[in-house]
């Protein structure tokens, strides 16, 4: 249901939508099974003249599991909510397959920067490349994060990939996503951050490797020093 | 006029003492969340044994002396009280307030000479913790202080003595609440 | 009608208090009976309501229309919006919600229901509200001094609540928290007032199954209060001296821990919860027994699912912090704890809902605000479960769809409960019935509007709108017309919603000063408030009344009356 508003563009967007789809269901049911129920009494018993209500305690067997039944299958719907809810954490949060690159997303008073591998794929090295407010991602790739902050808590929250993290000054926090669609996105802030928070948006391209390849390109030092002018009001 | 509500007592407990427990209670969780606190830094900090060291242990050791007969004198202000003898009672609580003053001088001295050597509020998350712990305990022996001179000025009229049982009870609290502080920011180095 | 139950005189006015008419200040300003202070809470609490909803209309009205002039507060900058939010929210809760139901209800209610005449402590509890009102006009004052109103979010996370060089509002962050721990101060008192109260001046008979519900649960709210907002305290200090003395408890670059201050709120913030929640559900309880004529269905059960209810709400607070960094396997954990307090929360609703089953109802204005709480409140219930899965809240947190959420919980249970309460418990405060109809058009002028405010924001949640932002046209995918269009809808049906407030207000003075007369007990009820004279007057009885039932004895077979007051001998 959420892929109809928000499009899924990490592999594991697709769990979260599941479990979203799935909960939907489970508790639709008894949601819409409370409120007919409701809405049936309030009807049937409206007071009429010459018929006084019934002397019911509660503990009439008969009528008691009506409410001890419907207690027993609750219990079972959670059971489901929680098995999937196990997995999707599992896979998203605390399993850390292998990663092919790494980026390091930075959240500052209100900006966010990304450190991105250069040509050579290692992070930390002469060829980084580093941009504010916009991450360049090769599509199909499995990435690592590592969120830092500079000052105060941030969240970097990317909508289309499901993925949403904490910054905390002092620690770095690693995590993964592996994006699979090729566009341009929301990277949202989602953590009270101060009178800028509102403003604390950034943009990530998803690319194929060759227009990531080609990106990269122009941001190597040599590149950017010869376009600086030039690229500088492009962007503006 | 008092109301009839206050003199009732259908759970077969004075209200006095119900509510000096809900109190006790409600302090709990206060000390509770921030001990709490202080241990899961600790945990993490070994360094901060090297600051600890900087408390003054042997004074330390004579506050909880003090406390301890403290409430022992309570305890007789207590004893006294159920035997209707308000004039002893009075004279025991205000031994006991003898106690808290005592006290309070040392953590006056002991605070002047260690901010003297220049271990400030500030200086480190310790001692954060150090002035933070201890002056909010100080701060609930100087109110026990002043509520017990108020208990002992009626109780010597013989009035109100069961109040006498209640201040203790807070009283005792003020004291355990140091039983844990005292190992936790002196002896744990 | 009431007059025929044995153990009424004729109704007289007050006359065995004392013979000197009270001066207007100690009639009711500084006056220690339970009622008035009651009442003192319950004019406060509306006033901060007005001002709480003041502010959702004018940052409602930034959203809909960004950067437009708001009629009655001008523009709106980044640093009025947040701080509008975080006093909105701190506002609702620790000003509205609770005064009104724990302390407006828990004073009026507990003497009265319990069969005595005042609290235990009638001074603690005048102080207990004075101490409130202080903490009022603390808050306040916050918006007025230099750098203006903390806006750091209700839930006041350092490092940014800490620092004034990150939060910008050296004053207004310290006030606020101020403003925060004398309110906890003032409930302190207040909560072991009504817990001894209730726990020893019960009328003679009184057996504990023969407590009304409502009571139950504002001494479970007051005990689950009481034990939790103890770390919060220790942590508002700590905090209070990092912001002012400059101390790092929670600054990570010297040796703090930011997260620690999470676990401290939300270890008092997910009780708190439950707090604000039980008296509604209680006063629910009141109501559809009264008006369905009918025993409520297992008055035991409700009471072991709240108890159940209040000792699991102890165990679910990391739910609010899946993301925040803590240890991934935690989060197992409290999905698990969270999932399993669903349960009793679930079997609570059947029992109402089970209730109505074989029913006399009436649908008074009452009765219409006790149904709606339960169909509203499903909303809430249900929407909850998507966020206290782990897996799915990694998608929906600090979502409009949490905000929604949110406001399906705490609307039922602010505004829904005390309308529910205050029309039901009217007659006896004031000693006039409400006019019914303007009552009902009141009812749905607020109920159906405040559906069209909050289901659209589950939408806007879905589409990954994330919360406390002034102006979404910074975020290309959160400003498309239709997201535009579904904002504009929600601030016209909060208009709308406000608009319906003038008519409570109007129908309130008015039935004030020339409503109906009310008798002892207007709507057949079988708890002690309705022996008592309308209003009760200073002392409440003549002579104390005597319990022989439990509360909840409608349409016993074999009786003439569909009713059983709980003081009659037979």
């Amino acid at each position: 249901m959420i892929e109809s508003i928000v499009p899924a563009a990490s592999s594991y967007a697709w769990e979260i939508d599941y479990i979203f789809t799935m909960i939907f269901v489970l508790t639709g049911f008894w949601f819409l099974l409370c409120e007919v129920v409701f809405f049936w009494l309030i009807f049937k018993f409206k007071a009429k003249d010459g018929q006084p209500a019934e002397y019911i305690t509660g503990s009439e067997p008969h009528l008691k599991r009506w409410i001890t039944i419907p207690h027993v299958l609750v219990l079972v719907c959670d059971l489901f909510i929680l098995t999937a809810a196990v997995k999707v954490w599992y896979d998203i949060k605390q399993y850390l397959p292998e990663p092919e690159k790494t980026v390091r997303v930075i959240g500052q008073q209100w900006a966010w920067t990304f450190v991105h591998p250069g040509p050579d794929g290692v992070l930390d090295s002469s060829d980084d490349i580093r941009t504010v407010n916009e991450l360049h991602l090769e599509n199909e790739t499995v990435y690592h994060y590592q969120l830092e902050s500079v000052d105060v808590l941030h969240d970097f929250s990317v909508p289309v990939f499901r993925l949403k993290q904490d910054a905390i000054p002092g620690r770095v926090i690693t995590g993964w996503f592996e994006p699979t669609l090729e566009g341009e996105f929301d990277v949202q802030c989602a953590e009270m951050c101060g009178i800028g928070h509102g403003l604390m948006g950034a943009r990530v391209f998803v690319e194929s490797a060759e227009k990531h390849a080609a990106w990269m390109a122009t941001q190597s030092p040599v590149a950017l020093a010869a376009n600086f002018p030039a690229q500088r009001i492009g962007k503006e | 006029m008092k109301p009839i509500a206050t003199t009732r007592s259908t759970s077969g407990m004075p209200t006095g003492l119900l509510a000096i427990w809900w109190v006790v209670g409600s302090e709990i969780v206060i000390f509770g969340g921030l001990l709490g606190s202080y241990i899961m830094y600790r945990l993490s900090h070994d360094a901060w044994a090297n600051q600890a060291a900087n408390t003054n242990t042997a004074l330390g050791t004579l506050n909880t002396f003090v406390l301890l007969t403290s409430s022992l004198f309570a305890v007789l202000a207590h004893r006294a009280a159920e035997s209707g003898d308000g004039k002893k009672a009075a004279r025991l609580l205000y031994y006991t307030i003898g106690g808290a003053v005592t006290f309070v001088c040392v953590k006056a001295f002991e605070w002047s000479t260690e901010i003297a050597h220049g271990y400030t509020i500030t200086s480190n998350t310790f001692w954060s913790f150090y002035y933070t712990a201890a002056g909010i305990h100080a701060l609930h022996v100087i109110a026990g202080a002043i509520i017990m001179a108020i208990v002992a000025r009626d109780a010597a009229k013989n009035m109100e003595l069961q109040r006498v049982e209640l201040i203790g009870i807070y009283w005792h609290f003020v004291d355990i609440v140091w039983i844990f502080l005292f190992p936790l920011l002196y002896i744990a180095k | 009608m009431a007059e025929s139950i044995p153990s009424d005189s004729p109704a007289v006015a007050d006359d065995h208090h004392g013979h000197e008419e009270p001066s207007f200040w100690s009639k009711y300003v500084f006056s220690t009976d339970h009622k008035m202070i009651a009442m003192q809470y319950m004019f406060t609490g509306m006033a901060m309501a007005v001002i709480g909803g003041f502010m959702a209309y004018a940052f409602r009205m930034q959203l809909a229309f960004p950067g437009i002039e708001v009629p009655g507060f001008g523009i709106v900058t980044p640093a009025n919006y947040n701080a509008l939010v975080t006093n909105h929210g701190a506002i609702m809760i620790f000003w509205v919600a609770m005064p009104v139901l724990i302390a407006a209800f828990g004073n009026y209610l507990i003497p009265l229901m319990c069969g005595c005449d005042d609290m235990v402590f009638p001074k603690l509890n005048r102080l207990s509200y004075q101490i409130f009102l202080l903490s009022a006009v603390v808050l306040l004052s916050s918006f007025f001094v230099e750098g203006g109103g903390f806006g750091g979010a209700w839930t006041a996370y350092p490092p940014l609540s800490a620092k004034a060089e990150y939060s910008l509002t050296p004053l207004g962050s310290s006030i606020w928290l101020g403003a925060v721990a004398l309110e906890f101060v003032a409930f302190l008192l207040g909560g072991i007032n009504f817990i001894t109260t209730a726990m020893n001046s019960r009328a003679p008979g009184m057996k504990l199954y023969d407590i009304p519900i409502v009571i139950w649960m504002i001494v479970i709210a007051s005990i689950l209060f009481l034990v939790s907002v103890g770390p919060l305290i220790a942590g508002a200090i700590m905090l209070l001296f990092d912001q002012q003395l400059g101390t790092a408890f929670f600054d990570p670059a010297r040796g703090g821990d930011p997260v620690l201050w999470q676990h401290l709120f939300w270890f008092f913030g997910h009780p708190e919860v439950y707090v604000v929640l039980l008296p509604a559900l209680g006063i629910t309880a009141e109501i559809i027994t009264v008006f369905a004529r009918k025993k409520l269905f297992g008055y035991k059960t409700v009471l072991h699912t709240t108890i159940a209810t209040g000792v699991l709400s102890f165990t679910v607070w990391a739910h609010h912090q899946f993301i925040s960094g803590v240890d991934p396997r935690m989060a197992h954990v409290f999905t698990l704890t969270t999932l399993l307090i669903s349960v009793p929360i679930a079997e609570m609703m059947f029992v109402y809902i089970a209730t109505l089953y074989g029913g006399s109802i009436r649908l008074t204005t009452p009765m219409l605000w006790g149904l709606s709480f339960i169909a509203e409140f499903l909303i809430g219930g249900v929407t909850g479960i998507f966020l206290g899965a782990s897996g799915a809240d990694i998608y929906f947190h600090d979502t409009y769809f949490v905000l929604a959420h949110f406001h399906y919980t705490f609307f039922p249970i602010a505004i829904i409960g005390t309308f529910a309460g205050l029309t039901f418990w009217f007659p006896k405060m004031f000693g006039r019935m409400m006019n019914d109809r303007l009552g009902k058009i009141h009812f749905w002028g607020t109920i159906i509007p405040f559906n069209f405010i909050f289901i659209p924001l589950f939408v806007l949640g879905m589409g990954g709108q994330h919360r406390r932002i002034f102006d979404y046209s910074y975020f290309p995918e959160l400003s498309m017309p239709w997201m535009q269009d579904i904002r504009v809808l929600a601030t016209s049906s909060l208009l709308i919603m406000l608009g319906f407030q003038v008519v409570f207000f109007y129908n309130f003075i008015v039935s004030l000063r020339s409503g109906e007369k009310a008798s002892k007990n207007p709507w057949k009820s079988n708890t002690l408030e309705w022996t008592a004279d309308s209003p009760p007057p200073h002392g409440n009885w003549k002579e104390l009344p005597t319990v022989y039932r439990g509360p909840y004895e409608y349409s016993v077979p074999g009786r003439d009356e569909d009713y059983w007051p709980q003081d009659q001998p037979n």
